[in-house]
């Protein structure tokens, strides 16, 4: 970082936390950037001539007599098409060794779409995931986490997401990633020859907690420049918001907030909202869509973290263990797309509704034959063919790993309602029965 | 008026040192690089205000210029309200420029270009107070009355009054001479604070009407009353805003305010979207027209959506002082409560439970206490009422913002996860929910009147089987189905039969998602008569297929049009199944009130 002739530079820290760091100055304006020691910083509070500013590096080290420089502007990121295929680190500055960005620079966290100005959305995103795409379809311009325990493989699932999702840029947020997932990520995008469309933000485990509170807004400002001006369809994947959340607590913490439910801040709902918040769609085509992790604590989702997210989304994936299969599912009664109601049946299949509320009403049915028979009941014949459908419904269309489009998921739903069932027994509307009925 | 300059900033409160005098809730200007931000004055310590910004307040200097106004927080009230989207404070959203939203861009509330036909219904030489009708002019549809501005005191004379003909909102329209011999001008617009309620009306008595809203589960089960209060918390994902925007659809009300506050843009896009394509079945006009949207979804500034449910519930009070039926909707009255606590939190208050206001229960009881039925000047009467929904944190109903709001709302409709996930819809729990209007005599005597004096103890009859039935499926599953007589079974699926029959709609369903009363009360005595019948079975799996087979037909009923020979031949084939093992004719359960 260079200082100016006309900068004033400061050089008495009156207090440090380990966040943030208080001082006297004159003529700083709110949100502003800064430089303390070298490290990024922003104003969060002025009283008089006393300034309290977050370090996104950390204080560690920072002497009282360090060197504070205002810059005069909110944080901000150059934004050009050249940002295609490149890793950037929290402060938008390259760490993949290639050149830096040239474009013009604005600021991040900018203001919100105007509610009139956004269109419903009512384009269909295929995952090739069943679990997805049959059951909780997701459309562009949605904003859906997965909801996941640390041990599940959400990075793994999310990244077969995007590269599937036909998006015209894919934009990674990552959060507290442990190095290894970074180098998956970057060998993965690689490897898919996919590149030249994805731009990467990553903060590691490596780096300090507090600058995670840029990486969403560095994402979706550089989606907002592809969806407005280029009229794309982005893609932004954030990894993982539950440690977002708790950066915000250490910053609160610091600044003396009063907390609220399971220690967050009283804002955690506006604050997670102002990024969710991002994903439109808007009329000339361009649109952000949002995919986010936010990790569990033993499959919780009344902790605070998930339950204002699950407020905020569109819905949401849970992914969870079946034991049946001894594989990772996305659970059919958990999960929901609340936009999928605009595209199911009509831009997809005509039986897509009915063959989806079909199949879940029967596994839930096997759900409680399985109870059933735990409790040591006499199961009928009907809860022994439930339960053997249960286990060819997880097979083959639950599973994460399956990849089919649309249409076969139907036609393998459809056959295993032949091979398991009456006609009678599927309560499905009799004129899409009588178009896809397998059986004889 | 007071000048001052900002001496601290946190977040959206700034700190500002007044040179003169300065009230509580006084509404100033912060001037910022040619814009001009709004905020309101919520504490005052010396001569310093604290001031909420309703912006956001990145970039603000120290020693900035402030203005105070002298007044509140007030809207523009006048012909041109309806069918507009207005952010929360009155900024018409259509009328802004650009994708995205601008700081301290203002636009106009009322559309002064327009003209409407105005019909004068005073004449000169009448006396008048605040509130009484000077003429009308039509607006859409409804015939907009204008009135003595609100904030007029004492009596006047009418002085002059202009004739029918094309005017528009901001000319003259009367004179009007006070006791002092004063004359002052009256125009179609005038403004009003929307902390205050308006309350220019004779009396205002307990509800004695019930609305309806064709939601069977609550019109048979939990009635609201014309100008009653309810209230709806659910977890996520239980279904709030569809219920919401079925009753924005259906409900018997001459115009519908909703209140967007700090939920999610593409609900809103929904209803802009979807309104003015929809048919009023009432009315035959399209819905937006009866409609206005108040909207601060959740990426708009923290500190407007506590002014959105204020500017909605004013807007609705000034059409109630015309002898309307307004029904006000608020998504979520819990994201209003979270921007006090974050406010509070800034002025470092001590905190409440979950660190919200103390005050919280009193503002919360206070706004509730806006609804309601009037009697105005006239003799006439004028209604607002009011559901808001809650989004009680971790799904958890002891949360404060759902008990304070539980103090304060005569319906509580709560929906419940383990419906939802049942996809039991609309997930109003049938046991938790309530209606303390069904204790009202006048509402009781109204019932009887319009739906026949064995109406509410039916109803109570019909809860009452739902309650056995639970209790009887709790058996079950602790004895297991052989474990328990038959009886269980039976009773277990009659309260099935009310439930699947009377308290699950299907919203999305064209003829099923509205349920007239008459057409509620017709299914009620159908399905009474089949729980009030003793039926014989051989063993168990005859009673689940049977009573499947009953509930289909009621069911295909609720799915055919009314009265209809799809509906009659349904009815037949109910009959017939009844026929099939009913022993005794239905016992007159229900007797007369």
């Amino acid at each position: 970082m260079e200082t100016q002739a006309f900068q004033k530079i400061y050089t008495k820290i009156s207090k440090i936390t380990k966040a943030t760091c208080t001082l006297h100055a004159a003529d700083v304006a709110n949100e502003e950037l800064a430089f303390v020691a070298g490290r990024h910083a922003q104003v969060l509070k002025i009283l008089g001539d006393e300034v309290t500013l977050q370090i996104f590096e950390g204080t560690e080290g920072l002497g009282n007599d360090a060197e504070v420089v205002f810059t005069g502007k909110a944080p901000g990121i150059r934004l050009s098409d050249q940002m295609a295929g490149r890793f950037f680190n929290a402060y938008g500055d390259p760490i993949d060794g290639g050149p830096e960005i040239e474009g013009e620079e604005q600021e991040i966290g900018g203001p919100s779409v105007n509610p009139v100005r956004r269109i419903q959305p009512s384009r269909l995103i295929a995952t090739g995931v069943a679990g997805i795409d049959l059951n909780n379809t997701l459309v562009t311009g949605q904003k859906i986490p997965f909801f996941a325990d640390p041990d599940q493989p959400y990075n793994q699932i999310m990244a077969d997401v995007a590269l599937r999702a036909e998006a015209d840029k894919i934009i990674l947020g990552g959060m507290g990633l442990s190095n290894d997932d970074y180098l998956y990520y970057r060998e993965l995008f690689d490897n898919a020859g996919a590149l030249d469309k994805i731009i990467s933000f990553v903060n590691t485990t490596d780096n300090s907690p507090i600058e995670r509170l840029l990486i969403p807004d560095m994402a979706l400002s550089a989606a907002e420049y592809f969806a407005v001006r280029r009229n794309q369809s982005v893609l932004v994947l954030l990894t993982d918001m539950t440690l977002y959340a708790d950066a915000l607590a250490i910053v609160g913490n610091k600044m003396d907030h009063i907390p609220s439910k399971d220690s967050m801040p009283g804002s955690l709902y506006s604050d997670l909202a102002k990024i969710y918040e991002k994903a439109v769609q808007f009329p000339d085509g361009g649109s952000i869509t949002i995919i986010a992790v936010t990790t569990l604590s033993g499959g919780d989702i009344t902790h605070a973290i998930p339950d204002n997210t699950g407020y905020i989304t569109e819905g949401q994936l849970f992914l969870r263990k079946d034991s049946d299969i001894n594989r990772v599912i996305i659970d059919p009664f958990r999960s929901l797309s609340r936009l999928k109601q605009l595209i199911i049946g009509k831009k997809t299949r005509e039986d897509h509704p009915q063959v989806m509320n079909a199949a879940i009403r029967l596994y839930a049915d096997a759900v409680n034959a399985k109870a059933k028979r735990d409790n040591g009941f006499e199961l009928t014949d009907y809860d022994k063919r439930a339960i053997r459908f249960s286990y060819d419904y997880s097979e083959r269309l639950l599973a994460i790993d399956v990849n089919v489009r649309i249409d076969e998921m139907l036609d393998t739903a459809w056959e295993l309602f032949a091979k398991y069932f009456h006609k009678s027994e599927l309560t499905i509307k009799q004129s899409i029965l009588d178009a896809h009925w397998k059986g004889e | 008026m007071s000048n001052g300059k900002v001496l601290g900033i946190d977040s959206n409160l700034l700190t500002i040192k007044v040179d003169g005098p300065v009230a509580q809730n006084e509404i100033c200007h912060v001037t910022h690089d040619r814009s001009r931000l709004l905020g309101e004055v919520i504490k005052i310590v010396g001569d310093r205000a604290y001031v909420q910004i309703f912006e956001s307040t990145r970039g603000l200097k120290t020693g900035l210029d402030v203005e105070f106004s002298g007044r509140m927080l007030e809207v523009e009230l006048g012909p041109g309200i309806l069918s507009r989207i207005y952010d929360g404070l009155q900024n018409d959203l259509e009328a802004k420029t650009g994708l995205f939203l601008k700081r301290g861009e203002d636009t106009p509330a009322l559309d002064d270009a327009k003209r409407f036909e105005f019909k004068p219904l005073a004449k000169k030489g009448d006396l008048v107070v605040a509130g009484d009708w000077l003429g009308e002019v039509l607006e859409n549809w409804i015939e907009h009355k204008i009135m003595v501005p609100f904030a007029f005191e004492g009596s006047y004379t009418v002085e002059s009054i202009v004739g029918p003909g094309s005017r528009g909102i901001r000319d003259t329209i009367a004179t009007l001479k006070g006791s002092d011999g004063e004359i002052v001008p009256v125009t179609m617009v005038q403004r009003w604070p929307t902390k205050r309620p308006i309350v220019c009306y004779r009396e205002k008595p307990r509800p004695f009407r019930i609305m309806e809203t064709g939601v069977r589960i609550i019109d048979t089960f939990n009635p609201l009353a014309e100008g009653g209060t309810g209230f709806i918390p659910g977890p996520f994902g239980a279904g709030k805003t569809v219920l919401q925007h079925t009753l924005s659809k259906n409900a018997e009300a001459d115009l519908i305010i909703v209140a967007a506050c700090g939920e999610r843009a593409n609900e809103v896009v929904e209803l802009f979207t979807e309104f003015p394509e929809l048919i009023d079945p009432r009315t035959g006009r399209k819905l937006m027209e009866r409609t206005t949207i108040i909207c601060n979804t959740s990426n708009m500034p923290v500190a407007a959506r506590e002014a959105s449910v204020y500017t909605a519930v004013t807007i609705g009070e000034y059409y109630r002082q015309m002898g309307l039926r307004v029904l006000m909707l608020a998504d979520s009255t819990s994201r209003w409560a979270q921007a006090l606590r974050e406010m509070s939190n800034r002025l470092e208050e001590l905190p409440g439970p979950d660190a919200y206001p103390m005050d919280l229960p009193a503002v919360i009881s206070a706004f509730y206490s806006r609804a309601g039925v009037v009697y105005l000047n006239n003799g006439r009467t004028g209604s607002v009422t009011f559901i808001g929904t809650v989004s009680p944190a971790g799904g958890n109903l002891k949360e404060p913002v759902t008990e304070s709001t539980k103090k304060a709302a005569r319906c509580f409709y709560a929906l419940s996860q383990s419906r939802a996930d049942a996809k039991r819809y609309p997930a109003v729990d049938p046991l938790e929910s309530y209606s303390k209007y069904l204790e009202y005599p006048e509402i009781r005597d109204y019932m009887s009147r319009q739906l026949g004096a064995d109406w509410v103890g039916m109803v109570l009859d019909a809860k009452n089987w739902n309650q056995r039935g639970k209790e009887a499926y709790d058996q079950i599953n602790i004895l297991g189905d052989d474990g328990v007589p038959i009886e269980y079974h039976t009773t277990y699926w009659k309260s099935e039969t009310i439930d699947s029959v009377l308290m699950q709609q299907d919203a999305f369903d064209p003829i099923d998602s509205t349920c007239p009363f008459d057409r509620q009360q017709y299914m009620l005595h159908l399905v009474m008569k089949v729980c009030g019948g003793e039926y014989k079975f051989e063993n168990l799996e005859q009673v689940s297929l049977y009573f499947k087979r009953i509930i289909n037909a009621l069911k295909q009923m609720n799915y055919s049009k009314y009265k209809s020979a799809e509906f009659a031949r349904y009815e037949q084939e109910l009959d017939g199944i009844i026929g099939e093992r009913r022993v005794s004719a239905p016992a007159e359960t229900v007797q007369a009130q």
